[in-house]
Formats: C-alpha cells, sequence, structure tokens
C-alpha cells in the first residue's frame, strides 16, 4: 500500500470518533428540543388517547437509551428512519435534496473563486491602487449585505423589473421534465443525457441563487487571496527570484502565488462548510429545494429522523470535505507529508 | 566595471522620510572582492539592492548613479533590468533556506533562471541545473536536483542559492550577509567555495558583512559604512592596524579577536577596570550522566549522550558546538524546561531532575535558575513595557514587584530609568537584551543560562553586553552556562569549556587551553573556521 493511501485511509479511521460523536450528539439534541412530534404527528383534533397511541408507534414511549440503541440498530443497517413530514425515508430525501444543496454551493463558489482570487491577486499586486480599493468596496458590500437581501433585490431587478431571469421558483421550471436521475445534479445529468435545453433551464434557474450566495463568500476568499499574497511576495525568495532576473509573471506566479495557495485553500474549506449549511436563507427565497430548507422545515415540527438525517449527513460531509482539503494540501505543498504519525 | 557616484536613497515613512543613503561613492574594478561591513542600519544592504534596483516600495533613490560598464542602470526599463540581473549581477542573500522557493525542487528554480536568460530549454533545462549544481561542489547533484529546499540542509541550500546566482555566468556578484546563520564550519566552506568560483571566473564582488574578521580574510578592500555614509576605506590591513576613522576604530575594538580581553572591545574611554571576580570551589551545578533520547518514526534521535559536567559557584561555563550537536537540548535540561531521559542535575546537592519540568514552574528553585535567550525581540512580551517585563518574575516568585527594585534592576543592566515605561518595539536592540537580562537577573539567580544572548546583537552592543555580563557576575556572585557558536566570544567570557558533537562531550577544559591548543580534531576545526582579523599592530607581517 502506498503511504499516501496508508494516510488517506488513516485519515478516515480518525473520522470514526467524529462519526459516533455526531451520532449521539445529534440524538440528544433532537431529544432535548421542545415539541412533541406525536402531537404534530396527530393533528390539530386529536384527543390524548390517540396523541399516546401515535407516540406508542413511534416509539416515543420508550426510554431514551433503548430509543437510542434502536436508532442506532437501523442506522447500521443504513436506515436513517422516516420523515414524519413528508413521510418519506430520510434516506430517499437526503438523496433528493442534498444534490440540490451541493450543486448551489458548489456553482456559487466557482463563480466566487473566478472573481475573488484574481481581484485579490491584482489587488495585493497593486497595493492602495484603485483595484486594491475597489476591492475591498466590493468586499465589504458583498458580506454586509445578507443574503436574502442580495436575493430579493436580484429577484427585483431581473425577474420583476428586467424580466430576464426565470421565476425564483425551484431548480427547474416546471414546463422541463427532470433530467434523468444520475447524480442528483442537474446540470451534470441533463449533459450526460445530452439535453442541452434541460441544462440551459436549470442553469437560468441556478444563476441568480448562484451570484447571491457568490456574493456573500467573495469577501473571505478575496481577503485571503490578499492577505497571502501579500505576504508571499514579500518573501525572501521572491526577492531572490527577482534577483535573477525572473520576470514579473513568473515570480508572481510560479513563485508568489502558489506559494500564496496554501492559506486561500484553507479559507475555502471553511467558507465550503459553512455555507453549504447556512444558505438556508438563500434556499428560502429561491424556494430551492435544497437540504438546509429541509433541515429547518423538519426542527420546527420536531421531525427527529430528518434533523438526526440531516446532521449525520453533514458531519459525513465535512469528514470527506476535510480529507480532500489535506490532500489538496499535500499536492501543493511537499513540505506537508501524509503519513501516519 | 561598477561605479557607484553620489548615490542617495530616501524611505518614506510612517514618520517622514528617512535617508537611508548619504552620497554613496563606490568602485569595483574588474577581478576584485570589495568588502562593505558595518552595523545594522548603515545602509549595505540598501547600497546593493539600489544597485540591482530591487528597493522595495518605499524607497526611492534621489540622487547619484549607478553605472554598470559604462551603462546608467537606472536607464533600463524594468524588463530589460530582469536581463541585466541574474545574467551580468547576481545576489546572495542571508537565510539561504528562506531565499529559495519553498515548495519547488531546487532543479526546477535554477532551470527557471537558466531558461530566463536563454541558456537552456524546457528539455535541457535540468541537464544544466545539475550542472550548476556540480559547479558549486554538491556532491550527487544528479538526485539533489530533485530535492525541496527543506530537504536539504542550511550550508547545502546556501551553495544552492550560490548556484542560482552563478548559473548564467555573471560579471558580478552581491553577497548579502552570505552566512549568517550558518555554522561555522559551514560558514568557511561556503565562503571558500564562493571565493574559488569568482577567483576561477574571473568575476569582481561585494561582500556586505557585520563582520569585520570575515571581509577581512576574503576581501581585497574593505569600506566601512554608518548611518548612510562611507566612513573609511581601505585593504584590510591597513584598516587594521591604522583605522582613520574613530568609528572604525570602534568597530574594530568591538571585534572579538584572539588576545583581546574582554575590557578591549569597548571603546578607550569606556575601560573602567575589570571588577574583582571570586571563584568558589563549591560546585553549584553538577549534571551526571545526562542523556535524552527523543523518539521518532526512524527510530530514537540521540540529542544528548551521557554528558557530565560542573559549574562552581561564580564560574561561567561555555557550551560550544554547531546546531544540532545537543547545546540546546542540555541547556533546556538544565533549565529544567525539558526532562532528561535519564541522569541527574544537581543543583546545591539537590537533584533537580527529580522534579518533572511541567511542575518545575511552581517550585520555589524556578527562582534560582534563571535565562536570557537568543532574540532579545522575540522574547519580550510586544505589549508588556519593560517595567511589566521586568516586574512580571517577581510578581510570580518573588515578593512582589516594588518600583524600588525594578529601578535598582534598571541601574544594574545600566537602563536608563525613562525607558521603563517604553515597549519593546520602541527600544534599541542593546536596551532589549538589556530589559532580558534583568528580567532574569530580577530574582537574584544562583545560574543563569545565557542561549546566545548577543548573536543577534551588533558587534558594538555586543562588547557592551558581554561586559556588563561579567560586571554583574562580579557584583551579584552569579554563575552562567553560556551557550554559543562563537569561539571568540567564549575565550573572552568562559573560565571553562565544553565542546560538543553529536550529543556528546568531545573536549572540555579551561576555556584558555581549549581554544590555544586544542586536543581533539573536531574542536581544532571549529577553531580554524573562526574568522580572525588580523590583530592590531600586525603591520608587520
Amino acid at each position: 500500500m502506498s503511504p499516501r493511501l496508508r494516510g488517506i485511509l488513516f485519515r478516515i479511521a480518525q473520522a470514526i470518533p467524529v462519526v459516533i460523536g455526531v451520532v449521539i450528539i445529534g440524538f440528544v439534541l433532537t431529544r432535548a428540543l421542545p415539541g412533541d412530534p406525536a402531537v404534530y404527528f396527530a393533528g390539530a383534533a386529536a384527543d390524548a388517547a390517540s396523541i399516546a397511541e401515535i407516540r406508542k408507534t413511534l416509539g416515543l414511549d420508550l426510554p431514551l437509551p433503548q430509543q437510542f440503541l434502536i436508532y442506532v440498530g437501523d442506522l447500521l443497517r443504513g436506515d436513517f428512519g422516516q420523515s414524519i413530514s413528508t413521510g418519506q425515508p430520510v434516506t430517499a430525501d437526503l438523496a433528493n435534496r442534498l444534490p440540490a444543496s451541493l450543486e448551489l454551493t458548489l456553482v456559487a463558489l466557482l463563480l466566487s473563486c473566478a472573481i475573488a482570487i484574481p481581484l485579490g491577486v491584482m489587488a495585493a499586486t497593486r497595493p492602495g491602487s484603485l483595484i486594491d480599493h475597489a476591492c475591498r468596496v466590493l468586499v465589504t458590500a458583498g458580506v454586509s449585505l445578507p443574503t436574502f437581501f442580495t436575493g430579493v433585490v436580484l429577484i427585483y431587478l431581473f425577474y420583476y423589473l428586467l424580466g430576464i431571469a426565470p421565476s425564483p421558483l425551484g431548480r427547474l421550471d416546471f414546463i422541463y421534465i427532470e433530467p434523468d436521475r444520475i447524480t442528483g445534479f442537474y446540470l451534470i445529468d441533463s449533459a450526460l443525457a445530452g439535453d442541452g435545453e434541460t441544462f440551459l433551464a436549470a442553469l437560468r434557474q441556478l444563476v441568480l441563487p448562484a451570484v447571491t450566495l457568490a456574493l456573500f463568500t467573495l469577501a473571505p476568499i478575496a481577503r485571503m487571496t490578499r492577505a497571502a499574497m501579500l505576504g508571499a511576495l514579500s518573501a525572501d525568495f521572491v526577492r531572490t527570484a527577482r534577483a535573477a532576473g525572473l520576470t514579473g509573471r513568473t515570480v508572481r506566479y510560479t513563485y508568489a502565488f502558489r506559494n500564496a495557495l496554501l492559506p486561500v485553500v484553507t479559507t475555502l474549506g471553511m467558507v465550503f462548510s459553512f455555507t453549504l449549511g447556512a444558505n438556508v436563507l438563500v434556499e428560502k427565497v429561491f424556494a430551492w429545494p435544497g437540504i438546509g430548507s429541509y433541515a429547518v422545515e423538519a426542527l420546527v415540527v420536531s421531525d427527529y429522523a430528518a434533523v438526526q438525517g440531516f446532521v449525520l449527513a453533514m458531519a459525513f460531509l465535512f469528514v470527506a470535505l476535510n480529507l480532500l482539503i489535506d490532500v489538496t494540501y499535500t499536492l501543493i505543498d511537499p513540505r506537508i507529508g501524509f503519513e501516519a504519525s | 566595471m561598477l561605479s557607484v557616484t553620489n548615490l542617495a536613497v530616501r524611505f518614506q515613512t510612517r514618520r517622514g522620510p528617512v535617508d537611508a543613503l548619504k552620497g554613496v561613492n563606490l568602485e569595483v574594478a574588474s577581478g576584485e572582492i570589495l568588502g562593505v561591513v558595518g552595523e545594522s542600519g548603515s545602509g549595505k544592504s540598501v547600497t546593493a539592492y539600489s544597485i540591482m534596483r530591487l528597493l522595495e516600495a518605499g524607497g526611492k533613490v534621489v540622487d547619484g548613479t549607478v553605472r554598470y560598464g559604462g551603462v546608467d542602470l537606472s536607464d533600463p526599463s524594468e524588463n530589460q533590468m530582469g536581463n541585466i540581473r541574474g545574467r551580468e549581477i547576481s545576489m546572495i542573500f542571508q537565510n539561504p533556506r528562506a531565499a529559495l522557493n519553498p515548495i519547488r525542487r531546487v532543479g526546477d528554480q535554477i532551470g527557471d533562471v537558466l531558461r530566463r536568460h536563454a541558456r537552456a530549454t524546457r528539455t535541457t533545462a535540468k541537464a544544466e541545473a545539475i550542472k550548476a549544481l556540480e559547479a558549486v561542489r554538491i556532491r550527487d547533484a544528479a538526485a539533489r536536483v530533485d530535492a525541496y529546499p527543506f530537504e536539504l540542509s542550511g550550508g547545502m541550500c546556501q551553495r544552492v542559492v550560490i548556484a542560482l546566482a552563478l548559473a548564467c555566468d555573471p560579471k558580478l556578484l552581491i553577497m548579502d550577509e552570505p552566512t549568517t546563520g550558518l555554522d561555522i564550519t559551514t560558514q568557511k566552506a561556503v565562503m571558500d567555495l564562493v571565493a574559488d568560483l569568482i577567483r576561477d571566473r574571473g568575476m569582481s564582488a561585494i561582500l556586505i558583512t557585520h563582520d569585520l574578521g570575515l571581509a577581512s580574510g576574503y576581501c581585497d578592500r574593505i569600506m566601512v559604512m554608518r548611518d548612510g555614509e562611507v566612513v573609511e576605506r581601505g585593504t584590510p590591513l591597513s584598516l587594521f592596524t591604522a583605522p582613520d576613522h574613530p568609528y572604525t576604530r570602534r568597530l574594530i575594538d568591538a571585534t572579538p579577536r584572539l588576545g583581546a580581553r574582554i575590557r578591549e572591545l569597548l571603546p578607550v574611554e569606556a575601560r573602567t577596570p575589570m571588577p574583582e571576580r571570586r571563584v568558589e570551589n563549591e560546585p553549584l551545578l553538577e549534571v551526571r550522566n545526562l542523556v535524552k533520547t527523543f523518539p521518532s518514526r526512524s527510530g530514537p534521535v540521540h540529542a544528548v549522550r551521557d554528558v557530565s559536567f560542573t559549574i562552581r559557584k561564580g564560574q561561567t561555563l561555555g557550551l560550544v558546538g554547531e546546531s544540532g550537536c545537543g547545546k540546546s537540548t542540555t541547556s533546556s535540561m538544565v533549565v529544567r524546561l525539558l526532562d532528561p531521559t535519564s541522569g541527574q542535575i544537581i543543583f546545591r546537592g539537590e537533584d533537580l531532575a527529580a522534579t518533572p519540568a511541567s511542575r518545575f514552574a511552581r517550585d520555589p528553585r524556578r527562582a534560582r535558575i534563571q535565562m536570557v535567550f537568543q532574540d532579545a525581540t522575540d522574547s519580550l512580551n510586544p505589549r508588556h513595557t519593560s517595567r511589566q517585563t521586568i516586574a512580571e518574575p517577581l510578581r510570580r516568585l518573588g515578593t512582589g514587584a516594588s518600583n524600588d527594585r525594578i529601578a535598582e534592576l534598571a541601574d544594574l543592566v545600566g537602563l536608563p530609568l525613562p525607558l521603563l515605561d517604553r515597549f519593546p518595539h520602541q527600544l534599541s536592540g542593546g536596551q532589549k537584551a538589556r530589559v532580558g537580562i534583568a528580567r532574569a537577573i530580577a530574582l537574584d539567580p544562583d545560574l543563569l543560562i545565557l542561549d546566545e544572548p548577543t548573536a543577534a546583537l551588533d558587534v558594538s552592543i555586543q562588547a557592551i553586553v558581554l561586559n556588563l555580563l561579567i560586571d554583574l557576575q562580579a557584583r551579584l556572585g552569579i554563575s552562567y552556562l553560556f551557550v554559543t557558536h562563537d569561539l571568540n566570544v567564549v575565550r573572552l567570557l568562559c573560565d571553562q569549556v565544553i565542546v560538543m558533537q553529536g550529543g556528546a562531550i568531545v573536549e572540555q577544559g579551561p576555556a584558555e587551553q581549549v581554544m590555544r591548543n586544542p586536543a581533539t580534531a573536531y574542536t581544532r576545526s571549529l577553531v580554524a573556521a573562526a574568522p580572525q582579523p588580523p590583530a592590531l599592530g600586525d603591520a608587520a607581517q
């Protein structure tokens, strides 16, 4: 086994206690929250007896440790339980909703990086210049406007006034049929199916929410790029490179930028994880059927299985993300060994 | 070949413009090595950067010209200047590890330069880089070409930097403190190598250094700078034997050298008589069979192997060796910041090793052993005034910090009282060193561990601090464990010396004897590698 593969396996093994912790905390927290799913499930007209009966069918009358054991047993069989609000198995709900959120977040982040990183680099190479100030203004504006506000403004401008954007209702306009499900990402699925029209339709729906989210995530990425780039440009090795006659381009990109990437990747990972959980507001504004709005709805009605499923899915995602970042580090920086120490 | 006339450089700072260079003239003839010597802030590095047009933003040449081979170097565009850098004029820097791109293979970095100056193509770059590495006598260059800087030693990194600078056969090489931070034997190896290469290729060079001894060993001519001006120039011998300018005189005096006594480092008017020092026979510290082994993936690392020594009351013991020899590990164990694997540290009859380092901070004996750290700046809390810094140990381990006691300590270390309410960034290097010493002696310790306390200081400040340490020892009867790599300083300050190599003691004895007649080959190589300025009055030679 190669040392890198062993290192990756070791990291995955390290994640096991994290997941166990998340399972326990997720279970305890949902039980600790106020609200009774049985009352909600029974409906407004229910009497005490029917509520008690429902509680019994849901298994909520058992003592907590026993409930926990049943829950863990189900988890081990791959059964995340059934959502009482949607009536679907939680795994099916997650499989529907998670790709929607991931698609939105990834597109937003790609967009954000495509703007923020060049902007940060330009700001750092000319500190105090017009572009540096422009960068600062954009970044401050992006982070100080709440996403639901930018979202609504964008809808007002591009849908209501200009009429360029489609109605902000979900991932696909109702006249289109969902592409065959392969990955759950509409863009990828429609492209795989060779359905250009659906692809464009999905893209049109995606633009406004992605821009909203991108504006918000611009700030940390641009700032970190600028700071890291400034640091790298004043490093001794950049001076050596310049003293050896290397051109500005080589110095900036091969020497300074690659060294500045490390903190940028770290920031990207952090931004990604917090956006994925925090884009509820964007999902709400654009009626995006994502995992954030799913979790909030489930939380409101104490839908235990759904909330626990969400928490667990997030935990897995973060573990995977951290692993990805660690692997990226080793690709950028040879000093970081990937050995099981 | 290179002529700089009336060069003036001004830096815009937050506190207004600062003149870094005030009309500097210099000439380098073909095949000549010029030494530029001065202390920090003298403008010697700024001179080099102005020649290369590599001044940071904020620095501007306001007057004067730099002509290289008849061309005014202010004329070429930035792009044309790039053609001159590396191909005509090259530069090597201090701190070689930082001077190389940490995440690029050294061969690729040399290849970048070769390709920039059309000395190689993408396909031949690697082979040419190997040749460049072989030229600086790196063994097994074909394997090293794929190494990253962190995989190479400091001396090896400096060779790579030299290879990079010389890859395109420049005519002029500017060396900015090329050996600062390198071990003394490595310094000699690197300097000998550069000197050979310069001679073989018929190049000219400028050697910028704070070390007069180093400059006199390798340069044809030396110019001494202070505050952005050239105060004196001449051959090494003429400078040392008959310095004209009082500043040169002071600089030469302050340079530790063979035959000089510690008071002779100071300017003549400051040479007070040596205080009486009493070394008692009673041992203060006995280290017995000290061993420290660090576990590591590739097996245990024996950092310190069976080290034993004794320090008597009022005595100074020097601990000498190159980096990685175990001297810092040893001193960390003695100062009780690190637990030994085995062995005893008997201090005034009690074994300190019995108390774990983690609990020693609360031990009453903590006050008895204190430390002065290497970097006077980094070892002070930037948000504490001098007063707070000195008060800290008094409050935590002593009877409380009275203003009288703090004033008394400031007086002892020669720190003017008004400076007590300043922050570290408002103090000079020497003043910071004094604060660090005042903090260490605040609790009247019996033993001070001095970890290269003068390594980061200018020679004139070093002279003052060393004399201060001697005076304090005489007044307070403290014993010193002096950790250093500078043999000239050991000779001045220490009664006894221990030479360490590979975690073990290779030689020990009275300092004067070990320095004069080293018994082992290793000590001999250390003594031989220390640069020796010609002694004053050596004119006859």
